[in-house]
């Protein structure tokens, strides 16, 4: 048997033995039809508080970099490379922002500037600390978008 | 009482400069340096360049900025073109040369010599920018050991020899050698994707030039200004460290400094802004 082998048997166990990933769909597996994704990724609800917080993390979402968003005024600019966030929990439905957030390239075409923050299709060379891993995990997308959908005009 | 309504004043203008701040796009106005030197910011872009008119990073950064770098007192960068000039005059190396003593005098020498970079260098088979030509030299002709990326002679003797070609045209004769190869190469790399947050140089300076990414306004990325003086290092930045602080922003594994991806990435960016006047040392944010 091959190191690399062994690894990928011990790497399978722990993922099967971690309780919390049980009903978390993994990146490639999310179901993307008609510009939407139906159901929660880890079939939790997400918590909104939560996902404000991983918005405007520059280490998390950091959405303020490309979105203006009013809730978040009290952080010192914000981007415009992408349209304001303010009224989206209206425009969208939350099956709509859960498919954008997770890989918008699934809903506005591979042309889009918009990373995927649960996807694995990424670009050339990813750094040795990111492979393997999606921007941000199933439940903080769920939890940007129970976020999102309070953001109503 | 007092500290309540000060933060509450706070907030009302740290809010107000985030909703207005922001206006996007160049500004309208002329570079010139000292009052003499008539920088050229805008130009009508080479034929097969993606747009109608490139312009100078100096158009998007604030008015504090620009004026930095219109000021050659002011300018910190001036201090390495000061630092650039000793080295040139001083002999280093078992040859018992400087760079004075086969060129001579650096103001008449090296008048124009860095907006033609990079340029073919024949002996290497590739193209050569100004800090792969000054460690030839200090190998082949001074018997010197060769800069490290990035020390603070390589930045500074790089810095001063570029603005010796201040206000001249930036250009690059893609009929050199294999020069048009290295510029394909370029140009595929300058569209590719990279890294966890899958993004190209494209998507930030073609298609978002002028927006802002938080309170960065995002430039054509051109690289007339090289090096150049940023406030944010408190330092000389070298285009190759910028490129690689670029990959590295997209989370990707970033090249060696002066490699084949990169260099080849140098002569396309630079080709794209062909006409724009070297500004050496630029100021940036």
């Amino acid at each position: 048997m091959t190191r690399g082998f062994i690894y990928s048997i011990a790497a399978a166990t722990l993922a099967l033995s971690a309780p919390a990933m049980a009903g978390t769909v993994a990146p490639g597996d999310v179901v993307f039809a008609d510009m939407s994704v139906a159901t929660s990724m880890t079939g939790e609800t997400g918590d909104p508080a939560n996902g404000r917080k991983v918005f405007a993390d520059r280490k998390k979402g950091n959405c303020l970099a490309c979105h203006a968003n009013t809730d978040l005024k009290n952080e010192l600019f914000h981007g415009d490379v992408g349209p304001s966030l303010d009224g989206a929990g209206s425009r969208w439905s939350p099956e709509q922002l859960r498919a954008i957030v997770a890989n918008s390239k699934q809903v506005f075409g591979d042309q889009t500037v918009m990373p995927g923050f649960y996807s694995l299709v990424v670009g050339k060379d990813i750094a040795k600390e990111f492979e393997g891993k999606t921007i941000l995990s199933a439940q903080e997308v769920e939890d940007v978008v129970a976020y999102l959908t309070t953001l109503t005009d | 009482m007092l500290s309540l309504k000060s933060a509450a004043l706070a907030g009302v203008i740290l809010s107000g400069l985030s909703s207005f701040a922001l206006a996007g796009g160049p500004v309208d106005e002329e570079l010139v340096i000292d009052g003499e030197t008539q920088i050229t910011t805008r130009t009508k872009a080479a034929e097969g360049v993606p747009f109608e008119e490139v312009t100078s990073g100096w158009l998007y950064r604030t008015e504090e900025t620009r004026a930095l770098e219109a000021d050659s007192f002011q300018n910190p960068g001036m201090l390495y073109v000061e630092r650039g000039e000793e080295i040139w005059n001083t002999v280093d190396g078992e040859a018992g040369k400087s760079c004075a003593s086969c060129h001579g005098d650096g103001q008449e020498f090296l008048k124009g010599v860095g907006a033609a970079y990079p340029k073919w260098n024949a002996k290497a088979g590739k193209p050569f920018n100004i800090e792969l030509q000054i460690n030839q030299c200090r190998e082949d002709n001074m018997q010197a050991k060769p800069y490290k990326f990035d020390s603070a002679d390589q930045k500074a003797l790089t810095t001063y020899i570029k603005n010796q070609s201040l206000g001249m045209p930036m250009h690059v004769d893609l009929a050199q050698g294999d020069m048009q190869s290295w510029w394909d190469r370029g140009k595929e790399t300058y569209y590719t994707r990279m890294g966890q947050l899958n993004l190209s140089c494209s998507n930030c300076h073609e298609e978002n030039n002028g927006n802002y990414i938080r309170a960065d306004h995002l430039s054509q990325g051109n690289v007339n200004g090289f090096p150049t003086y940023r406030l944010k290092q408190a330092d000389m930045v070298s285009l190759h460290n910028r490129f690689r602080g670029c990959i590295r922003d997209t989370r990707a594994e970033f090249p060696a400094a002066f490699s084949d991806e990169l260099m080849a990435l140098e002569v396309y960016v630079t080709w794209r802004g062909t006409g724009l006047g070297i500004e050496t040392p630029s100021v940036r944010q």
